[in-house]
């Protein structure tokens, strides 16, 4: 057996979401080979290679990768798959964008948001936004899967001293282009691989307010985040929505700030290890999964937190 | 223009999942289902683009039982023009799925297939860049806004750092995201009128479709319930808590 995972990066950084899909491929096999695709990603590729359980980092770089278009990388990929048992890309939504296309050419269903490595072909992955956990098993002769990176530990991204091989294979297509992209400029730590979360909700009434919610998360090295009422209410953009349709957290402490815990969000933060839950009403069901609740008003709350940090 | 949209019937989001008490499955008996909540802003999107003029035709299919029949008829209601339904007794996995839209898709010919990104039962995320896949088409995921550019579209992806947008040749398969639109609710009048409305039906064998039997559910699960904690009077305490009980601080 034999895996290849697909990194995740930005043409300059490999993106810690890599590290914790390579836990989930070691629970498979020994042998695994880590992909960069990319335009100007040599960076990535000799970051890669310091990875410890890589047999290989397989480094393809030509601006037809530059934008990751799912139509260049999934063609790039299956040119590649034949030798691999198991292919591994992160649950982002750049791997849910491009693995489908993978597998739907390889003729084999994808296993998606993997939690659970129970054996080779045996998995474990959350359904009706994580209400239910299934195991299911696949009998296709290339498993193909995208992983949810806080159910796995993220292996050491250094130590190691992987070879790195060029594949010049190019794959461009004609039906999609890239135009460009706005991507949110932040100081802060990103949401996903923060180890302090500190999200805002409704409760906030405004987008002004959530720099209450950035004094706290200065203080604390942390990420700020959102429910998806504050995002549907144009608070702040829905990149920083927390939840089953937004981004998933695990952190080592999540914040919940005037958020009254509808099922879509807990789904999206409920792995936290621990999670506090500041809310004037004391009924609200947010408190019911936190491990520390303070019942009140936080715009009295959130000051008196950040003098004391 | 003409415009295909993918639907599925699902568990209505309000309601509460229960596991079956053998593990085999979620208990879906006497549940109330719906049409999936990105399903609708697929129509929506379809129907929008009809009535800007647009598009001329609308068309809903859907994979599944006779019970599926409902669904159509809910997305006829909201506008589509006639629905087909592809029999399939057992839930289809996504492979197998983007294979039945695809032969229908190379039938009907369409300029844009419109689909929820994900289905809130399965939570797969697959259908829609595997049916792109399967024609070799261009996809536009998680759409956030599109706008039509004669033989293209530009499409506004949701992405993990803020926003992308995408040129595509038409014809493409666009996958819709929470914030694409608001859905309409049906009006009485167009659902009675959506009752008469064409729905044909045609089996896999017609569309040279086998259905895969590659993936199997072993078993499901309750997960783990999370305890509900203490309550702290101040943030003093809280605080305290943080960085000598939880130590997280």
């Amino acid at each position: 057996m034999k895996v290849l995972v697909i990194a995740e990066h930005d043409n300059s950084t490999l993106k810690p979401a890599t590290l914790n899909t390579l836990q989930a491929a070691r629970q498979i096999s020994d042998e695994i080979d880590l992909l960069v695709a990319g335009a100007g990603c040599g960076a990535v590729a000799e970051a890669a290679a310091q990875i410890g359980i890589l047999s290989r980092v397989l480094y393809a770089d030509h601006e037809t990768y530059g934008a990751q278009l799912a139509e260049n990388i999934a063609r790039l990929v299956v040119s590649l798959a034949r030798e691999y048992s198991h292919i591994l890309t992160p649950a982002t939504t750049s791997g849910k964008n491009m693995l489908p296309r993978v597998a739907a050419l390889l003729d084999v269903n994808q296993i998606s948001e993997v939690i659970g490595i129970e054996s080779a072909d045996c998995f474990r992955r959350p359904i009706y936004a994580g209400n239910a956990i299934a195991t299911v098993q696949s009998l296709d002769p290339i498993k193909v899967m995208t992983v949810r990176s806080t159910a796995f530990e993220a292996v050491a991204g250094q130590g190691g001293n992987a070879p790195i091989e060029r594949v010049e294979t190019v794959f461009e297509n004609t039906v999609s282009r890239f135009v460009d992209q706005q991507l949110a400029q932040s100081d802060r730590p990103e949401l996903t691989t923060a180890s302090v979360v500190i999200s805002g909700g409704r409760g906030l009434g405004n987008g002004e307010n959530f720099a209450l919610l950035e004094a706290v998360a200065d203080k604390l090295g942390g990420a700020v985040g959102a429910s998806r009422a504050a995002v549907d209410a144009g608070f702040v953009p829905n990149d920083m929505q927390v939840g089953q349709t937004g981004k998933m957290v695990a952190p080592e402490l999540y914040i919940a700030v005037g958020i009254s815990g509808a099922i879509q969000h807990l789904a999206g933060m409920k792995d936290s290890k621990v999670i506090v839950a500041i809310n004037k009403d004391e009924e609200a069901p947010i408190f019911q999964v936190a491990d520390y609740g303070l019942v009140a008003d936080l715009f009295d709350a959130l000051p008196a937190l950040e003098s004391q940090l | 223009m003409k415009i295909l949209v993918a639907v599925k019937r699902v568990i209505d989001y309000n309601v509460k999942v229960r596991v079956k008490a053998d593990g085999s499955d979620v208990d879906l008996a006497n549940v109330k289902m719906a049409l999936n909540p990105f399903c609708e802003i697929a129509i929506e999107q379809a129907m929008r683009l009809k009535e800007s003029g647009q598009a001329n035709e609308v068309v809903a299919v859907s994979v599944g039982d006779k019970a599926c029949e409902e669904q159509l008829r809910a997305a006829m209601a909201l506008g589509a023009d006639r629905a087909i339904r592809v029999d399939t007794q057992e839930a289809a996995d996504p492979l197998s799925i983007a294979k039945l839209l695809a032969s229908i898709a190379r039938q009907e010919s369409p300029d844009l297939v419109l689909l929820g990104k994900q289905a809130i039962d399965s939570d797969n995320n697959q259908t829609g860049q595997m049916l792109a896949a399967l024609l070799d088409w261009g996809q536009g995921t998680f759409a956030y806004s599109m706008e039509l550019k004669g033989d293209s579209v530009d499409v506004t992806r949701e992405i993990d750092g803020g926003l992308q947008t995408l040129n595509l040749n038409l014809p493409a398969v666009i996958t819709t995201d929470l914030r694409l639109n608001e859905p309409r609710y049906a009006k009485l009048p167009d659902i009675m009128k959506a009752k008469r409305k064409p729905l044909e039906v045609k089996e896999p064998e017609q569309l040279n479709v086998t259905l895969s039997q590659n993936l199997k559910l072993l078993k499901v699960e309750a997960p783990p319930v999370r305890q509900a904690g203490i309550k702290v009077g101040n943030v003093e305490a809280l605080v305290e808590k943080l960085k000598n009980e939880a130590r997280v601080i």
